[in-house]
């Protein structure tokens, strides 16, 4: 078949050309154009001028950012363990045969397709200290009351608890999806030899769900290091900044200090955290998992 | 033939059990849903007086009623609706376009290109926040709609995760096509397009649920009321002391609705469409 390059290459540069200027505008210069902004002073009104690393540096002695960060850290370091556990324990038992699967599933999804805004809004009444249905469950089963998201050494876990609940259903599925995988003749194999459902859970669900696991941790780190709308909403970064997270602090230099090159560094910094663990999956998804 | 008894009884009562154990996690999941549609039918007094109570002694279906007139949900609400289904509409022609070359056409520098579109893959949406505000007000979009649109219409996503799907579909259909001389964009809408339609599901959803939901960008782009999207008017009721909660709760379920009503519709492609396409919503 005869085929005319020369017109292949032309329907092709018509045929990409919108997504590719689109993405081009949008996505690739503000990217380059960010990371250059890092190293400049502009807050909106003054000439930018180069100033090097000095945002860097003021960032590493500011001790907001250090808060942020370790904010934002100490909720994926929470989150995200608890996410996997909670999340594959469900799925490995919505696996059996049980009446209503699909129902379940549904139910147990539905908290992740509505916003995050919607959802702190949900979250915000409960929580509340002297008339909040969470304390009334806590009191009646004669347990103390919680300070919940009012004090700054519950309120970090109070977000984690809601983030937890929107997003189990979500990584249920994957998980769901990585356990219908495996080969059924394995379980039988270890049914004849007499293994017992907690062994067949270490020995064959556990190592062959690794590939899962290890993609779903490193999706939910990613994902929750941009933890933006949850905490904006439910606590506003409260109390005493102890919910104010990486992209709230971008948020906060850029658009209430018009602090645009500091903004940019402080997401620049974001960028390497998560090109990191995106590099780690990239190589390691395939020496990490055990099969 | 005992053992075999004891076995199936086993079985049985672990089926039971187990739906026992999901009938109790759906419970507790659906609880802060159903607690915020009782508090919404409750009057201002009950909010205040029996805040415990899960029944309003006469549901007070006003209150939705009072959601429009209260804040001007109508105009957030057909702002979002603006947003969401225009970019929807852009991500999809153009994101099939681009893998149709991607998956199909050989050019020069094709693959240069396509390494280029799975680096920004990798490139978090927070990192162009600011440059995009700088491009929209050079632009004169700010406090407009379409900045919402033009920023969230062209992610390298729908165009790598369907190129990935044309890929697998059999070349020799559209070969035959070649013989009866059908033209590249007649092959991709006639033959690819309408096979492809599980993974432009997806796509649809995962641009909706992202739309619809998005709440960083809107805050920054947006000023006027008249102009804000669903997320940021809600986000303006967040609670205070004097918070009416029965209508914040209204307003809450109100927005959610949509997709909601989506979902109970089409929950499989929902599901298996976003979880198994591994991004988050």
């Amino acid at each position: 078949m005869v085929i005319d390059r020369r017109k292949e290459g032309l329907v092709a540069a018509v045929m990409v050309a919108p997504n590719l200027i689109g993405l081009l505008v949008f996505m690739v210069v503000p990217t380059v154009i960010s990371i250059l902004m890092s190293f400049t002073d502009w807050n909106l009104l003054n000439t930018s001028s180069f100033i090097g690393l000095a945002n860097f540096k003021e960032a590493f002695s500011d001790p907001l950012f250090w808060k942020t960060l370790k904010n934002t850290v100490v909720y994926v370091f929470w989150k995200v363990p608890f996410n996997i556990f909670i999340s594959l324990i469900l799925a490995v038992l919505i696996n059996q045969r049980m009446y209503g699967r699909t129902f379940f599933r549904a139910i147990l999804f539905l908290p992740m397709i509505a916003s995050s805004v919607s959802v702190a809004l949900l979250w915000q009444p409960l929580f509340d200290m002297s008339s909040g249905m969470l304390n009334k469950i806590l009191t009646t089963i004669g347990l103390p009351p919680s300070t919940w998201i009012y004090d700054p050494k519950t309120s970090m876990m109070s977000v984690v608890i809601v983030a937890l609940w929107k997003e189990i259903g979500y990584y249920m599925v994957m998980f769901l999806a990585g356990l219908q995988s495996i080969p059924s003749t394995y379980y039988e194999a270890a049914s004849i030899d007499g293994a017992s459902a907690a062994r067949k859970f270490l020995f064959i669900t556990i190592p062959l769900i690794s590939p899962t696991t290890f993609f779903v941790m490193i999706i939910s780190i990613i994902g929750s290091f941009q933890i933006f709308d949850l905490t904006t909403v439910l606590t506003a970064g409260g109390p005493s900044n102890s919910t104010n997270t990486l992209i709230m602090y971008v948020y906060q230099a850029g658009f209430r200090f018009f602090r645009m090159g500091y903004a940019s560094a402080l997401s620049t910094i974001l960028f390497v955290i998560v090109l990191i663990f995106t590099i780690i999956q990239d190589k390691l998804s395939k020496k990490w998992v055990f099969y | 033939m005992n053992a075999l008894n004891t076995g199936k009884f086993m079985y049985k009562w672990n089926k039971y059990l187990l739906t026992l154990f999901f009938i109790c996690v759906s419970v507790v999941m659906l609880f802060p849903l159903l607690w915020a549609f009782a508090t919404s039918l409750k009057t201002d007094l009950e909010v205040i007086e029996s805040p415990y109570s899960f029944i309003p002694a006469s549901p007070q279906w006003s209150n939705y009623k009072e959601v429009f007139s209260i804040i001007p949900f109508g105009t957030y609400f057909m702002n979002s609706v603006f947003v969401s289904v225009l970019t929807i509409i852009i991500t999809l022609i153009t994101s099939i376009l681009a893998a149709y070359v991607f998956s199909r056409l050989n050019f020069k520098g094709r693959n240069a290109l396509f390494m280029l579109y799975l680096a920004t893959l990798m490139v978090p949406r927070q990192v162009v926040l600011v440059p995009n505000f700088i491009i929209m007000r050079h632009l004169n979009l700010l406090d407009n709609l379409w900045s919402l649109v033009l920023t969230s219409s062209f992610t390298a996503y729908g165009t790598f995760f369907l190129r990935q799907f044309f890929k697998t579909l059999p070349i020799d259909l559209e070969e035959s096509a070649i013989l009866d001389g059908l033209g590249y964009f007649r092959r991709l809408f006639q033959i690819v397009v309408p096979l492809a339609k599980p993974a432009i599901i997806t796509i649809t959803i995962i641009t909706l649920l992202n739309t619809w939901n998005d709440f960083l960008f809107p805050l920054v782009f947006i000023n006027s009321d008249s102009q804000k999207t669903l997320t940021v008017g809600l986000s303006l009721l967040r609670g205070d002391y004097d918070t009416r909660w029965n209508i914040v709760m209204a307003a809450t379920l109100l927005s959610i609705s949509p997709l909601v009503a989506f979902f109970c519709f089409a929950q499989r492609s929902f599901i298996e469409g976003i979880a198994l396409s591994g991004i988050k919503g």
